[in-house]
């Protein structure tokens, strides 16, 4: 089951001091970082990467709200087209699909299991070249003018209307596609074959829980992607009618194969961060996750019932009346394993002991928007609702709650969390938690207005809207300048405190996780010798005080 | 009725005032969610932040009953919302006959109408009030979707076949007509609206219009310059399916299925007759694919059903 060639004995003793460099100072060529077979190198890799996508994606959403300040727009309105397309093709598969599972995941997995790295360490590298690659073809459709079909990609406006840079977008989305699959592959059989002693499925942290669940979607859906953006790129050069009616294809065929992958992609994107919250809750409540089970019981239901709504994009798309019905219960039961969890985590906060630190001032924020994001979600998988709501700025803010409120939340209390066993050193408290206040504000204040805009009547990808409703736009978008500092924030004071910020002791956060077993930041083979598990995760003691880690290291107060 | 709610769009049609309390209702049930959680979490934080006194002993260790019973308890919320709005969606989605009809066409960027009586406008839609509309739709291009915001329905207008929707407005006035599926260019711009009048009014305006042949008479002229009356008109002597009666009825195929002869399946055969060949005939009518515009078909279409008509007059 593990790597056992190591001798076993007990946890040395943490911030011991070893001779031996951390993994940032070992060897500091290009070539050692670019040819790196080290899973924490390859994470900060790709957290280069997708911190630039992050900021592409950004920019184009600040034009997207600078545009709708006003009825009239600022934009040309093929311009705006474009905007709103490369920044849903941006966001969703070059920051938020790879965003938690490739940079923590990457780092944390097998940290987290006692491994000494990922199982394939060339795939892993290789992915993020893949990436960079499928990156790269982006960036060109981007430069030469962006395609203009929104990120759904739908025909026949896609294959025989549009006549923006498609092929190359959707191209860029094949290849990603690959990426995914790889780096899933990786992460499935690393947790299966590459746990400590004693770090059997029901000890394993729950983010491990959710990089697995996400693990299993991501390389099962994303070969159906593969072939969609595949038979587009076909039909669109050589006209052979799978989507065009006119040449005897079916518009909703492009849909049902689209959906299929990417509505288990929402999934993709919120499972990975459930997992970096049931994380954090437990560490500054002070107390065991509630239930902890059931929580890795409702992963898995979500991660298996996510196949089987895709339908739900398509209530009023010509689908029969009959799968609507089908595909309206499925959603209802695919939201009570969530509607669990949510309960979980606000009760791990009964009996706890409590400290409101940057990291658990987002997971909190994740678990309030991601709440709100859930129940209108309820309400647009109730049929008769979504007829009225459908393809309205209800459903964009309700998508942005999820992805945006709830998963970028986790990403940032994901990135304070571990920053000190990642970069060695601490972050600075006061400014992040500024920042994540700000983060709320400024989320709740740029997307709320949309559900009110959007039961309006305001239809989404519209560059201009009558005046009546200039004044909840013109909210949507001062909310969104606040947002904007909030996610440009971090850069500064994480940047700054890489340089000026105090070093890290191996396990600041009094955590019981195997990831601060080891130093901080980690030596490159992470474990001086293989750690033996003997508890199940978060062993904290809020009444005395205490916490024991998972190598049965009982910590006093 | 909900005027006193801050932010309430327009409520003006029987399809709205049904959508209104399922969304009322689904209101309920998420700010009870919320609320629930929220409270929660506030208590939580405050009674048991590092440093209160408060004890934190007997915490609870068997998590299993709560779990089951909120699972139970969301599932049976849930199940509620489900049912409710799956019986509107079923209501919503299956057009009567309808008092009046009008056909639709869209394209980028434009709706255009089309009433029975040959009146056509373009990015308004005429309808009197207190009356079941059945809204006929098709589209020359992309996915389009109508939406009418103050009646709450909505349908994505997919090319290559024909959609129905059905409103009956409470209310005259002027509403909004949208596009809600984006469809190119100027896909913000396809809006028109929609114009509710009462029954006089409503007949004034038709007969304002200047027309004088109605889109059933358009259809017979298209059905004669096509040919089909070669083999479908009364005097032939091809062994064809007589259309006379068909619209409303039920049709057995050749291969052994059943379908309802509706404005769909009229369009279908059209076009491609091969897949639809009617149980005792032989397969020789040509397909029109390619042939026929969305108007013509809709004309087409028009007529067909007005020969039903004429055949249950008798």
């Amino acid at each position: 089951m593990s790597v056992t060639t190591v001798e076993r004995g007990p946890a040395a003793e943490p911030a011991a001091a070893f001779s031996a460099p951390s993994y940032l100072t070992e060897e500091n060529t290009v070539a050692s970082w670019l040819l790196t077979r080290d899973h924490k190198r390859i994470a900060l890799l790709f957290f280069a990467s997708i911190t630039f996508f992050f900021f592409i994606g950004g920019f184009a959403a600040t034009l997207m709200r600078l545009n709708l300040a006003t009825p009239g727009g600022l934009l040309q309105p093929a311009v705006y087209n474009r905007m709103f397309t490369m920044h849903g093709i941006i966001m969703v598969w070059f920051f938020l699909i790879p965003s938690i599972p490739t940079t923590f995941g990457n780092f944390f997995v097998p940290l987290m299991i006692g491994a000494r790295d990922l199982a394939f360490p060339r795939v892993n590298l290789g992915s993020w070249y893949v990436f960079n690659l499928s990156g790269l073809v982006v960036l060109y459709s981007l430069v030469m003018g962006g395609a203009d079909t929104g990120w759904t990609f739908y025909t026949p406006l896609s294959t025989s209307y549009a006549d923006g840079y498609v092929f190359a977008a959707a191209m860029a989305v094949f290849i990603n596609g690959f990426s995914s699959i790889m780096t899933s592959l990786n992460f499935i059989v690393t947790i299966h074959r590459l746990r400590a002693p004693g770090m059997t499925w029901m000890r394993l942290p729950l983010f491990v829980w959710g990089i697995y669940a996400v693990s299993v979607v991501m390389l099962t859906a994303t070969p159906v992607l593969a072939m969609d953006t595949f038979l587009l790129a076909v039909e669109r050069f050589l006209g052979v009618g799978l989507f065009d009616p006119n040449h005897g294809g079916d518009p909703l065929l492009w849909q049902h194969m689209f959906w299929f992958y990417s509505h288990p992609a929402v999934y993709i994107m919120i499972l990975p961060a459930m997992g970096v919250v049931s994380e954090i809750i437990p560490c500054y409540a002070r107390r065991p996750v509630f239930g902890y089970a059931g929580m890795t019981m409702a992963l898995m239901a979500i991660a298996i019932l996510s196949f089987f709504v895709w339908a739900h994009h398509m209530f009023v798309a010509g689908i029969s009346i009959y799968s609507g019905v089908a595909f309206s219960l499925m959603t209802f039961f695919v939201a009570v394993p969530s509607a669990i969890k949510v309960f979980n985590w606000t009760v791990s906060l009964h009996k706890g002991s409590i400290t409101f630190d940057a990291p658990m001032l987002y997971a909190l924020g994740f678990v309030l928007l991601f709440t709100l994001g859930g129940v209108t979600g309820l309400m647009l998988a109730t049929l008769g609702i979504d007829v009225d709501v459908h393809g309205t700025y209800f459903v964009v803010a309700h998508f942005h709650y999820i992805m945006v409120g709830a998963t970028v939340s986790a990403f940032f209390g994901a990135l304070h969390y571990w920053w000190p066993k990642m970069t060695g050193r601490m972050y600075p408290e006061t400014w992040a938690r500024f920042a994540a206040i700000l983060t709320y504000v400024g989320f709740n204040l740029t997307f709320f207005p949309q559900f009110i805009l959007g039961y309006l009547g305001m239809p989404r990808r519209s560059y201009t809207y009558p005046p009546e409703w200039q004044s909840w736009n013109l909210l949507s978008s001062a909310g969104a300048s606040i947002l904007a500092i909030a996610y440009i924030l971090p850069l500064l004071y994480l940047g700054w405190s890489l340089f000026r910020g105090r070093k890290a002791s191996a396990n600041p956060w009094r955590a019981t996780g195997l990831e601060w077993a080891t130093r901080s930041p980690p030596p490159a083979h992470n474990f001086e010798r293989t750690p033996v598990v003997t508890l199940e995760p978060y062993c904290y003691d809020p009444e005395r005080d205490t916490y024991v880690t998972q190598e049965g290291v009982p910590h006093a107060g | 009725m909900y005027h006193w709610i801050p932010f309430w769009p327009d409520t003006a049609a029987v399809n709205a005032i049904v959508v209104n309390n399922l969304y009322i209702a689904e209101l309920g049930v998420s700010g009870l969610i919320m609320v629930t959680v929220v409270a929660m979490m506030l208590t939580f934080c405050i009674r048991y932040r590092k440093g209160s006194a408060t004890s934190r002993a007997d915490r609870v260790q068997k998590t299993w009953h709560f779990e089951i019973g909120w699972t139970i308890a969301t599932l049976g919320a849930f199940l509620v919302l489900f049912v409710w709005g799956a019986a509107i969606y079923i209501w919503l989605y299956q057009a009567p006959r309808g008092d009046e009809e009008v056909y639709v066409v869209a394209k980028q960027w434009m709706w255009k109408i089309e009433h029975p009586g040959g009146q056509r406008e373009i990015d308004a839609l005429h309808v009197p009030v207190n009356k079941t509309i059945r809204v006929v739709m098709a589209s020359e291009d992309v996915i389009h979707s109508f939406f009418i915001p103050a009646f709450r329905i909505k349908r994505d207008v997919v090319p290559g076949t024909l959609e129905t929707i059905w409103f009956k407005a409470d209310k005259t006035g002027v509403f909004k007509l949208e596009c809600t599926q984006f469809c190119g260019l100027q896909h913000a711009t396809m809006h028109g609206e929609v114009d509710v009048l009462s029954g006089p009014d409503y007949a004034r305006w038709l007969t304002g219009q200047g027309v004088h042949e109605s889109l059933a008479e358009q259809g017979e002229a298209v059905f004669r310059a096509h040919g089909c009356s070669g083999c479908h008109g009364d005097n032939s002597t091809v062994h064809a399916p007589s259309l006379a009666g068909l619209y409303g009825t039920y049709v057995h195929l050749q291969d052994g299925s059943v379908r309802l002869a509706d404005e769909a399946y009229i369009r279908d055969c059209i076009l491609n007759p091969r897949s639809f060949t009617v149980a005792g005939y032989p397969p020789l009518m040509p397909d029109f694919t390619g042939q026929l515009g969305e108007d013509d078909l809709l004309k087409l279409v028009a007529y067909i059903k007005s020969l039903a008509k004429q055949e249950s007059a008798q």
